[in-house]
């Protein structure tokens, strides 16, 4: 799916937990996350750390929406 | 009695000439032509080319509606049991010729059809609307590629039961066969393993998909004034899953609207997919789908939007054709609604 937005002309960042199938598939920009079952969040910690967890993720996320990439990158958080 | 067989071949194979010859029109022969002997060689009388149409290859690929239709008029008349095309090798006008024409006779006439090429042949993109056996890429490799498509031919003819790609030689054609393997699993993959380690040729029993690539797209300027949206392939759905998203080998996507919304909470909504323990994005699904941190960056104006509609499936045993089919379309829609850049989040 990330390589057909990315085929319509949008940039697309890809965050996802499994790195290898995203580069596997064609994603250009690759954020790792922390889980499967949860990507953007880690049910061990208390609310406020989770969501500051969450706001670090997506905001790499952004980074790399603004990183100017030639070849398929992970973006290390 | 024997079985009649059609056989259609080119220009070239009929000995009339090369590329000078191959603007020439469909003509009908009796009998085999060229590689028809060995073809009805090694059916030993149980079946017989009983016609040959040689036909250039240019003429085909310029006249394809008027060759088809000559060619289905003379397979019509003769009413074979069966219709063979080529091999062609790696040669393409003849390749998509010989694929082309076979297809029409199957569908249009019902009469079961076989062709064989190279697997990089153009023609060859049709294996999975009609058998075709995978040969060498040149006329060298006919000596190998007679015995196992008159083989394959004549069981197709008697309506024996055809077995799976690897012991018939053609091409996957995307439908699965069973069948029992002579030695077991540890011993195949160890003897795979060795071939691997000695730089020997080996063949995986679980090929990848092919994928191809996209370059990247230039990066986002300027974040405050970016319209960004949401994706996953996580299950993402309002409470209910009003859309019915399968939770494994999803058939659609979804849509929904999130005007308004500063926070995805679990009486509203919950995740489909059924490929992972749903709990954790069931008690919050922003733990997949970030709206909650996305409305805060908006409001602080470190980006400018977020996109009012998000888009999800279920990648969970999602044929890879659908998936591409879905995003092809939303993406369209994300350009119509004027969104600079995407975020797809998966599990």
């Amino acid at each position: 799916m990330v390589k057909e937005i990315e085929r319509a002309g949008i940039p697309v960042v890809h965050m996802c937990t499994v790195t290898p199938i995203s580069m596997t598939v064609g994603a250009n920009r690759i954020v790792p996350t922390i889980a499967i079952p949860h990507p953007l969040g880690n049910p061990a910690l208390p609310p406020e750390e989770e969501k500051a967890l969450r706001r670090k993720l997506v905001s790499r996320a952004l980074e790399a929406l603004t990183t100017e990439v030639e070849d398929q990158t992970i973006f290390e958080v | 009695m024997s079985y009649k067989v059609v056989h259609y071949i080119n220009q070239f194979f009929a000995n009339i000439g090369g590329e000078e010859m191959a603007h020439i029109e469909p003509e009908l022969r009796d009998g085999f032509v060229g590689p028809g002997m060995a073809l009805n060689n090694a059916w030993k009388g149980e079946a017989e080319i009983v016609k040959t149409i040689v036909c250039g290859d240019s003429y085909f690929a310029e006249h394809e509606a008027a060759a088809k239709e000559k060619i289905l008029g003379w397979v019509k008349e003769i009413k074979p049991d069966f219709f063979i095309a080529g091999p062609a090798f790696n040669a393409g006008r003849y390749g998509y010729a010989c694929a082309t024409i076979a297809c029409a006779v199957q569908d249009e006439l019902g009469i079961p059809v076989l062709t064989g090429m190279y697997e990089e042949n153009p023609g060859a993109d049709m294996k999975n609307k009609i058998l075709i056996v995978a040969t060498a890429n040149s006329a060298a490799g006919m000596r190998k590629a007679a015995p196992v498509m008159a083989a394959l031919a004549l069981k197709m003819m008697k309506g024996e039961k055809i077995g799976a790609s690897c012991e018939e030689g053609y091409m996957p054609n995307g439908i699965r066969k069973n069948f029992f393997e002579k030695e077991i699993g540890a011993k195949r993959a160890v003897n795979m393993l060795v071939n691997k380690l000695n730089d020997k040729p080996f063949t995986t029993e679980y090929p990848m998909p092919s994928f191809d690539r996209v370059a990247p797209n230039p990066a986002i300027k300027d974040l405050s004034k970016a319209t960004i949206a949401l994706c996953t392939s996580g299950g993402i759905v309002p409470k209910g899953n009003p859309d019915h998203i399968e939770s494994s080998s999803a058939s659609h996507y979804g849509e929904y609207d999130i005007t308004g919304v500063d926070d995805l909470t679990s009486d509203k909504y919950e995740t489909a997919h059924g490929g992972y323990d749903p709990v954790y994005a069931n008690e919050d699904p922003d733990r997949v789908l970030p709206v909650d941190v996305m409305r805060e960056f908006e409001k602080e104006g470190k980006i400018g939007k977020l996109h009012n509609i998000f888009y999800t499936t279920v990648g969970n045993g999602t044929a890879v054709a659908s998936a591409k089919a879905f995003a092809a379309e939303y993406a369209q829609k994300l350009l119509q609604a004027g969104v600079h850049a995407v975020i797809m989040t998966s599990t």
